[in-house]
């Protein structure tokens, strides 16, 4: 073979076509650690519980039942709560509200702060110093403070705004990180020579934010939206827990960990009674739990962006 | 010494330049509330005059610029205003003042704080640096695995797995941290041991985490290379050219937790019912007590505030790079 003729790309492209895109994957899975593969299913059942709630569960979210306390049986799986609410069910609803709260929050968060951040990474100007020295401040306040804060200056009437009005809250004071690290690694791509190309072709911001950027700073985004979301995720199990969050008859886990709670203390006489705090409070750490997994293990992935050298 | 001098004032008037923004923000969340908040504060019946006199004692016939010095001008002695609780319709006022409500309540809080990182700091700086010393080692790699678990739970959950073990199983601690007029200090050691516990096992583990990466960073630099090389001991190694510059870091570490520390504190005080600021600050959330909430959020911020500052000057003294200029 004449050295004239032979081209690396070209070779890397034949095997490259030679997979099919769900090959690679393939590939790149069968690699994964054991934990990263816990991580993977547990998110999938979260996922199947969140899309499927009303046809898995077997009662209502909020159906009340004539007996209160009832012991497990075959109808209440878990029995009910103090209400006589059955617990299995609202654990089922629960994953539909508070990951799918949290999961909004998550992604509004990551529209503005990462939209901003963009922006401000292009743009350079006065835009960006102000946006920054604002963040600057927001980032001073402890974030759960700031949202306590928040909740208690806002008032609201409907159980409908009192959910919005958490998600725009989060959301805002999370956007702030979100907003940092964009810009930080946006600011790296945005000298490379072929934004300026886009730039000098007179494309628009948009296509430049969309096209040139965004790609190239995909997976510490990606990276970061789970750690985002696990963070926003307990922030708001607990602002539910301290009765200031989701509020009932809307079953969320945060919630059902404090009213369960109170059985803790009869751990002695009636185990399974004292334990109920424990499912739904666990519910929210193996979600957690399983999120850091692929997180950790996709930092690994896409080079040493932890501590790894 | 003279550039760290001028490093440190430059730190200091910028911490407090965001200590008055911050302020300026916690005053504006007063000023966001609707106009009649005085008649749900004192309820429907109230009479005229009487909400004519709350409003006047708020300031509010005067413009938001004034009432803010006015306030700021409070709260630099001491005067958080009063709470909205206690007052009643008939303009009999029993409110009390927000600096008496908050005053033992933050020194239970600091004593929590306290005895919690008494335990935590020195535990954590162990594990990380032995961690990092033995990197992807057994230890290194079950200690990272048992870290990412712990920083994932919930601190109510960690909190109630403690009251179950510790409290209701074992019996050997109160599940409620009831703090008696006449307690002695082994009395409050007592009831804290179980909050201090959970909040231990929520910093400990990203502490633990941040010395481990700052440390490994270190050993990686040229300099710890060349040393080792010479023949220098693996403990004069650490103490003479890691240290030096690991300060920094640490010093970073240490207060990025005790900071973390002032957000576990909200949750865990109100699992244990502890009368700290934490739970103070929750209760007047609920009931939407804003002078109390203005009160605990500006000490919360300007904690936080004061910790990542005193870890940046640490930083900028003990950086080997300033203290020898050329």
């Amino acid at each position: 073979m004449s050295t004239e003729n032979y081209s690396a790309a070209g070779e890397v492209s034949q095997v490259r076509t030679r997979r099919t895109w769900l090959h690679r994957m393939w590939i790149g899975l069968r690699k994964a650690p054991l934990t990263a593969w816990f991580g993977m299913i547990i998110i999938l059942g979260y996922l199947i519980c969140m899309l499927f709630a009303p046809w898995i569960a077997p009662h209502g979210e909020a159906q009340v039942f004539a007996i209160p306390y009832a012991e497990w049986s075959e109808t209440h799986r878990l029995g009910t709560d103090q209400l006589g609410r059955d617990i299995f069910s609202r654990l089922i609803f629960g994953a539909r509200n508070t990951v799918g709260i949290a999961l909004l929050t998550t992604l509004l968060s990551f529209f503005i702060g990462g939209g901003l951040g963009l922006i401000a990474a292009i743009n350079r100007s006065w835009l960006d110093q102000i946006i920054s020295r604002v963040v600057d401040v927001l980032l001073a306040i402890p974030s759960l403070i700031f949202a306590l804060m928040l909740l208690a200056a806002v008032e609201t009437t409907t159980p409908t705004w009192s959910i919005i009005k958490l998600i725009i809250i989060i959301a805002v004071l999370d956007s702030t990180r979100v907003f940092r690290l964009t810009r930080a690694v946006a600011l790296n791509v945005v000298v490379m020579d072929y934004v300026e190309a886009a730039r000098l072709r007179g494309e628009k911001l948009g296509w430049i934010m969309r096209r040139e950027i965004l790609p190239n700073i995909m997976p510490p985004l990606v990276a970061e939206f789970g750690l985002r979301f696990s963070f926003v995720f307990l922030t708001i199990a607990a602002l539910s827990f301290l009765g200031l969050g989701i509020q009932p008859p809307t079953a969320d886990w945060g919630t059902m960990v404090r009213e369960l709670s109170t059985f803790v203390n009869y751990l002695n006489f009636d185990l399974r009674l004292g334990l109920l705090a424990f499912i739904p409070g666990g519910a929210i750490a193996l979600l957690t739990v399983a999120v850091n997994f692929v997180v950790d293990w996709f930092l690994h992935q896409t080079s040493g962006l932890r501590d790894e050298h | 010494m003279n550039s760290v001098l001028t490093t440190v004032i430059q730190r200091l008037a910028l911490g407090i330049i965001t200590l008055f923004f911050v302020s300026v923000i916690i005053f504006a969340m007063v000023s966001m509330l609707p106009g009649d908040f005085t008649q749900a504060v004192l309820g429907q019946a109230a009479l005229e005059e009487t909400v004519e006199a709350f409003r006047k004692e708020l300031g509010l016939d005067q413009p938001a610029h004034i009432r803010y010095f006015q306030w700021l001008g409070g709260v630099l002695q001491g005067d958080f205003g009063t709470s909205f609780s206690g007052r009643a319709a008939s303009g009999i006022d029993r409110s009390r003042s927000v600096a008496e409500l908050i005053e033992p309540r933050l020194y239970n809080t600091l004593f929590l704080a306290a005895m919690t990182a008494i335990v935590a700091v020195p535990l954590a700086l162990y594990l990380g640096i032995t961690a990092a010393l033995h990197r992807n080692g057994f230890f290194d790699r079950s200690i990272s695995t048992a870290t990412l678990v712990s920083i994932s739970l919930p601190e109510f959950l960690v909190a109630y797995v403690f009251i179950a073990v510790f409290a209701v199983l074992w019996g050997k601690f109160p599940p409620i941290s009831e703090i008696r007029p006449g307690a002695t200090f082994f009395d409050r050691i007592h009831v804290s041991v179980l909050p201090a516990l959970t909040l231990t096992l929520v910093t400990i583990a990203h502490m633990m985490r941040m010395t481990r990466a700052a440390i490994i960073n270190l050993l990686a630099s040229p300099y710890v290379e060349m040393a080792r090389l010479k023949g220098v001991s693996q403990r004069d190694v650490i103490i003479k050219h890691v240290l030096p510059n690991a300060w920094a870091p640490i010093a970073t570490v240490i207060a990025f937790n005790l900071a973390y520390l002032v957000i576990g504190v909200v949750v865990v005080e109100t699992v244990f019912t502890y009368p700290g600021i934490g739970r103070l600050m929750v209760d007047s959330v609920s009931s939407r007590d804003m002078p109390i909430v203005q009160a605990c959020g500006l000490i919360f911020a300007g904690t936080y505030i004061l910790l990542n500052m005193i870890a940046d000057i640490i930083g900028i003294v003990t950086n080997p790079r300033l203290l020898h200029p050329r």
